[in-house]
């Protein structure tokens, strides 16, 4: 099994914990800023279709290609400019990825972020970081500081002849502003509540200009593969799944950390070999989230052979998300567990959609009851379809990724929650019930 | 969404600090001129480090008229989003993070040393008169939970005696330093496997 380890020379962030130091001195002892010019020099139908052949997926939660994404950008600048932004506005439960590189490799970011605004004909780029990651973004301040100093940024950055000027914006505590279009309107200076799509940010984004927005580490990926070429970042990992990620392993492991390691590892090896195992043994597991708090959760069984990647996990009705990795043993309590995440999702919801901001809180008080040994079987079966009233008929991604985690819980616990459900409800309520979600469940008694 | 409570007593006027005005010249230069209201945001966290750590209304009043724009939507946006404090905290603010990763590794027993530490209820000033304590979401350091946030500061990889520490550390005015509580370098995995069934001996 050492074989499948990742090899040291293929490690992207070598100083994800800080040993090497975050410096720009340090950074460029580790290439970073090797060439730039010269990569820049080559075009940007260049830089473009290497990413394109490196396959890299998106790291911030829907896996869409980078590439080609950027390739959504218009080709010449019109009467709008274009921008670039970068969402560190990193808040999925379970995922703290983000944070290490804005403290510890912030000078990848930050000659990432000049060849992609390059590729993407942005002069400007703005960082959109969580407030509450103050110090990250002071930082990640110094360093950008320390690359003007260099004339790495600023007029013809890095002696490119690009002008590229970086700027940080800070969030204020809203799990909303990761959406890429709520992260928009805040910077805006508006509420963060996400827009319609289409039109997609890429034609009409911050202040009506084309936009591309991505994820800290897809932008922190890029220097290295266009230093080493798309295609020793494609032979990592599996077809489709290609590349290193880093995987947060949190919950009841006995030494939980962030870790770079090859797309497609199996999870069960991750877990033992760089998370110290389960708390109790690999036998005491429960269940295991695996891409942040709204990807479904994976049973036991299918942990046993699961590969991390994309598709794999699609095809286990879950998905990778922002590979925040959160383990689950039989010492918890897992209905409490997805109660808590219901709970985060009804504070999170910023209230524009009916059906998330009144769902969301009314899946939290069902999972409440279920917790507390309140519940009735029509119960199960009216959380049920809250979730598929939720799921699709909201503006963002939001709404599923408040549903899809307790459509996993009744999926693969259902056993656990009708072993404390009971026949009667405590209160009976009147059958004629005037809800509109409730109709067709009006033949069950007591719905 | 999230409820505030917007405090009872408020100032009867606010005007940015001479370093504030200049720090406020700065960030107007970040965005295009026309759209200035994208200060907003930043103008509301300079009010409120300006403020001791809350934003009174007339600030929101005094930042919508450098803005030139509505003073609701300088409310609106100030209401939207948690990290502006509409009403007076503790001098050492103290946000406990207890969503799942966090609580599965025992957050709430930290919630329990708040309550008998600081007060028995969220955003609650202690006795001693320079403390509060509250409840947050997931602050995203969660292969370091337990953790909670201190002011700007994160305290990570807590159990229930090194909380009972920091927090006697702050009531006594002497916070103690941020970082791991289990001394492990950031992020990296502890050296101590000790792996249970697993298949690495």
């Amino acid at each position: 099994m050492e074989a499948t380890l990742l090899k040291k020379e293929n490690k992207i962030f070598q100083n994800l914990y800080n040993e090497l130091g975050w410096e720009i001195d340090n950074a460029i002892k580790r290439d970073d800023w090797k060439d730039t010019k010269k990569l820049i020099s080559k075009g940007r139908d260049w830089i473009i279709n290497e990413v394109k052949t490196s396959e890299l997926r998106g790291r911030g939660g829907a896996g869409f290609s980078t590439g080609l994404k950027w390739s959504f950008a218009p080709k010449e600048v019109g009467s709008r400019p274009h921008y670039l932004v970068v969402n560190a506005d990193e808040s999925e439960p379970g995922t703290c990825k983000d944070r290490d590189i804005l403290r510890f490799e912030p000078q990848k970011l930050i000659e990432g972020c000049l060849l992609a605004g390059f590729a993407v004909n942005a002069h400007v780029c703005y960082i959109y970081i969580r407030g509450e990651y103050f110090n990250e973004g002071k930082r990640l301040q110094k360093a950008i500081d320390q690359a003007y100093d260099k004339n790495y940024l600023g007029k013809n950055a890095c002696g490119s002849g690009w002008d590229f000027d970086i700027h940080i914006h800070y969030g204020a505590g809203a799990y909303i502003c990761g959406e890429e279009t709520a992260l928009l309107e805040s910077i805006e200076g508006n509420k963060g509540q996400p827009r319609l799509k289409p039109p997609f940010p890429a034609l009409v984004g911050l202040y009506g200009c084309p936009t591309i927005v991505n994820n800290v580490e897809t932008i922190a990926v890029v220097p290295t593969i266009l230093r080493r070429g798309g295609k020793w970042f494609a032979s990592i990992g599996k077809p489709k799944n290609t590349g290193t990620k880093i995987f947060c392993i949190s919950g009841n492991v006995n030494s939980p950390c962030n870790v770079e390691e090859e797309m497609g590892i199996p999870l069960k090896e991750l877990i033992e070999k760089h998370a110290g195992g389960v708390i109790g043994g690999w036998d005491n597991l429960q269940a295991v989230i695996p891409g942040g708090s709204s990807m479904p959760l994976l049973s036991k069984n299918i942990c046993d052979t699961i590969t991390m990647d994309f598709d794999s996990l699609i095809e286990n009705k879950s998905g990778l998300g922002t590979a925040g990795i959160v383990v689950i043993n039989k010492d918890q309590d897992i209905v409490s567990c997805m109660a808590r995440i219901a709970r985060f999702y009804k504070h999170e919801s910023c209230g524009q959609c009916t059906p998330c901001r009144e769902g969301a809180g009314w899946m939290w008080r069902i999972l409440d009851r279920v917790e507390k040994r309140k519940a009735t079987f029509s119960d199960i079966e009216l959380l049920s379809d809250v979730t598929k009233q939720i799921e699709g008929h909201t503006i963002c991604a939001f709404g599923e990724g408040s549903a899809w985690p307790v459509q996993g819980l009744l999926r693969h616990f259902r056993k656990e929650i009708e072993s404390r459900c009971r026949e009667e409800p405590l209160i009976k309520k009147k059958t004629n019930n005037p809800y509109l979600v409730d109709q067709h469940l009006l033949e069950n008694k007591n719905a | 969404m999230s409820l505030k409570k917007v405090h009872d007593v408020q100032p009867k006027e606010f005007k940015f600090s001479k370093e504030n005005l200049k720090r406020a010249d700065d960030i107007l230069k970040r965005y295009p001129e026309k759209n200035k209201k994208s200060a907003v945001m930043p103008f509301l966290y300079l009010a409120q480090r300006q403020n001791d750590n809350w934003i009174p209304l007339a600030a929101m009043k005094y930042i919508a008229n450098k803005l030139s724009m509505p003073y609701i939507s300088v409310y609106e946006v100030a209401t939207f989003y948690t990290m502006y404090n509409l009403a007076p905290v503790g001098k050492h603010f103290v946000q406990v993070c207890t969503t799942t990763p966090c609580l599965i590794r025992g957050a709430d027993k930290i919630v329990k040393i708040c309550k008998e530490k600081i007060s028995p209820n969220e955003n609650e000033v202690s006795k001693s008169g320079n403390c509060s304590w509250m409840e947050v979401e997931c602050l995203g350091a969660c292969v370091s939970a337990p953790m909670m946030q201190i002011n700007d500061d994160y305290y990570e990889d807590l159990d229930e005696t090194n909380t009972r520490e920091i927090l006697d550390s702050l009531l006594n005015d002497k916070p103690l330093n941020p970082g791991s509580y289990r001394g492990r370098k950031n992020t990296s995995p502890e050296k101590k496997q000790t792996v249970n069934g697993g298949d690495l001996a």
